[in-house]
């Protein structure tokens, strides 16, 4: 190590203590994340019918490898479908403690109707409170449990850690 | 001269603006280093992380302090205080100031004609703490971190002596009021040469006195856990590091002192405010801040030497120079001057 190196690094250290730091500071910036980021699920619903996409197909519960999925389907009612197939989940629960966020339910599904969000911030205190419903998971509901029990507390809009833009997948849903 | 009561408050004053000096040094250390490798540094207590000293020593105090049980323990516990006991001692023989400038009083604590021998000699027996502390823990990496403590600052103190030994040659004193007030316009320019080369190796020696990066060797954590404070917690810790900032502040402040004017200002300001570089502490705070830059700097950039080349450098590079700095002094006072 010459002398010169020792300057040529002294140089470089100097130059970086004027450069901004990459942290984010995070709660109370918020974090931008990828666009194949996995977090919390969304339910989809067809934006132009308001319909579900879901059809209770259970395939999701099938490739799940943490056994989080439950699905109990249910026939439509012609004159008012719930879904745009035959069937419709009339139960859909995720249990996001046991929940991998592995994303084999997503690439399981044949409507595209679960699909993996950018949520992150799913803590909780108890264990009921982590199993997310279809009210929970629908698409239009935004934060976890917590931040949405919170919010109300509190009289406040959600505000959740996250300022990304969602992929294409996650149809109808957005964090701002 | 002042009346010994007043020297008593001053030594006081000095030992409390160490201390929270130290507190705070900290906190600028972190958030330098921070920046220096794009974090923020502590942000979380109290207004950019103005209240982390704080919180730190609250904690230091309220841990839980272990006592290791085949430890020496009349030694374990003297240790840190002579750790940090003769690192503040060691600082009051340096002048902040002009005589009678400071409200009317003398700022410094001691005027010794030997003042630069007794900082010398008190932050020598600062390695005392270190190597006690070491060597009561009675444990393997304590032993081993304090060894090559004491072995560096032994080898070290030879530079940093021959070193000074150029400046005393050329002031002609020991006293550091004298050497500050020399005037080194009026000494023949050929003795510049010797100053320069002294000037770094003192640097390079101060920066080993200090343990500081890249001769952090005692503390060496990959190898050594945390040298000699491995078995040392709660206050007792917080007392070693208070003793290796404290000394940090005296390499800086006798640094500053011995080749940078010590509390003299640049002359030229005079005609800006006149008798600006007479002002009193805030030129020696500002080379002593300049200074302490530098060694976190250093800390940001080198890696840790090995033990065989900060031994290589101590003895045949450093060693050397500055004798040869000296010796050359020594041969221009003789025969040119």
């Amino acid at each position: 190590m010459s002398v010169l190196d020792i300057a040529k690094g002294m140089g470089v250290t100097l130059g970086h203590l004027f450069k901004k730091p990459v942290t984010v500071l995070y709660p109370e910036e918020k974090v931008d994340i990828k666009p194949r980021f996995r977090g919390r699920h969304h339910l989809l619903k067809h934006p132009d019918s308001d319909l579900e996409k879901c059809i209770g197909c259970s395939l999701c519960a099938a490739a799940c490898p943490a056994y989080a999925i439950y699905v109990e389907a249910e026939e439509n009612d012609p004159n008012d479908p719930t879904s745009a197939g035959e069937r419709y989940a009339k139960i859909y629960e995720i249990n996001m403690l046991r929940c991998i966020f592995c994303g084999l339910c997503e690439e399981a599904c044949p409507t595209g109707a679960i699909v993996l969000g950018h949520e992150f911030e799913l803590a909780d205190f108890r264990y009921q409170d982590f199993i997310y419903g279809k009210d929970e998971l629908m698409v239009g509901v935004k934060g976890s449990k917590w931040q949405r029990r919170e919010a109300a507390k509190k009289n406040k809009e959600v505000n959740i850690g996250v300022k990304s833009v969602p992929r294409k997948e996650l149809e109808g849903v957005n964090y701002d | 001269m002042d009346p010994w009561y007043i020297t008593l408050i001053k030594a006081f004053l000095v030992s409390i603006a160490l201390l929270g000096g130290f507190a705070y040094l900290t906190l600028i250390q972190r958030k330098l280093l921070g920046r220096m490798q794009h974090r923020y540094g502590p942000n979380r207590v109290g207004p950019f992380g103005l209240l982390q000293p704080i919180a730190d020593a609250i904690k230091a105090i309220f841990k839980e302090d272990i006592v290791v049980t085949a430890a020496d323990k009349f030694v374990y516990y003297l240790a840190p205080f002579l750790s940090i006991s003769f690192a503040l001692v060691a600082f009051g023989a340096i002048p902040a100031g002009p005589a009678n400038s400071l409200f009317g009083f003398d700022p410094w604590v001691m005027d010794l004609d030997i003042g630069l021998l007794y900082v010398f000699a008190a932050t020598s027996i600062g390695v005392y703490g270190i190597f006690l502390g070491g060597w009561a823990s009675n444990n393997k990496y304590s032993l081993l971190g304090s060894l090559r403590s004491a072995a560096q600052m032994i080898s070290y103190e030879l530079g940093l002596g021959l070193s000074a030994l150029t400046v005393i040659l050329i002031t002609g004193s020991l006293n550091f009021r004298e050497i500050v007030d020399f005037n080194v316009w009026g000494m023949h320019p050929l003795l510049w040469i010797p100053l320069i080369i002294a000037f770094i190796t003192y640097f390079i020696s101060s920066t080993a006195e200090i343990n500081n990066t890249p001769f952090d060797l005692p503390e060496a954590e990959q190898e050594l856990v945390a040298g000699y404070l491995t078995e040392y917690s709660s206050i007792k810790w917080a007392l070693y590091m208070m003793a290796e900032y404290v000394n940090l502040f005296t390499a800086a402040a006798v640094l500053s002192s011995l080749f940078l004017g010590g509390w003299r200002g640049p002359a030229f300001l005079d005609q800006v405010i006149p008798g600006i570089s007479q002002w009193p502490l805030i030129w020696l705070l500002l080379k002593m801040a300049m200074i302490v830059f530098t060694f976190i700097w250093l800390q940001a950039t080198l890696p840790r030497f090995r033990y065989d080349q900060v031994m290589r450098i101590g003895w045949i590079w450093l060693f050397e120079i500055a004798l040869f700095a000296a010796l050359l002094t020594a041969a221009l006072i003789a025969f040119v001057v």
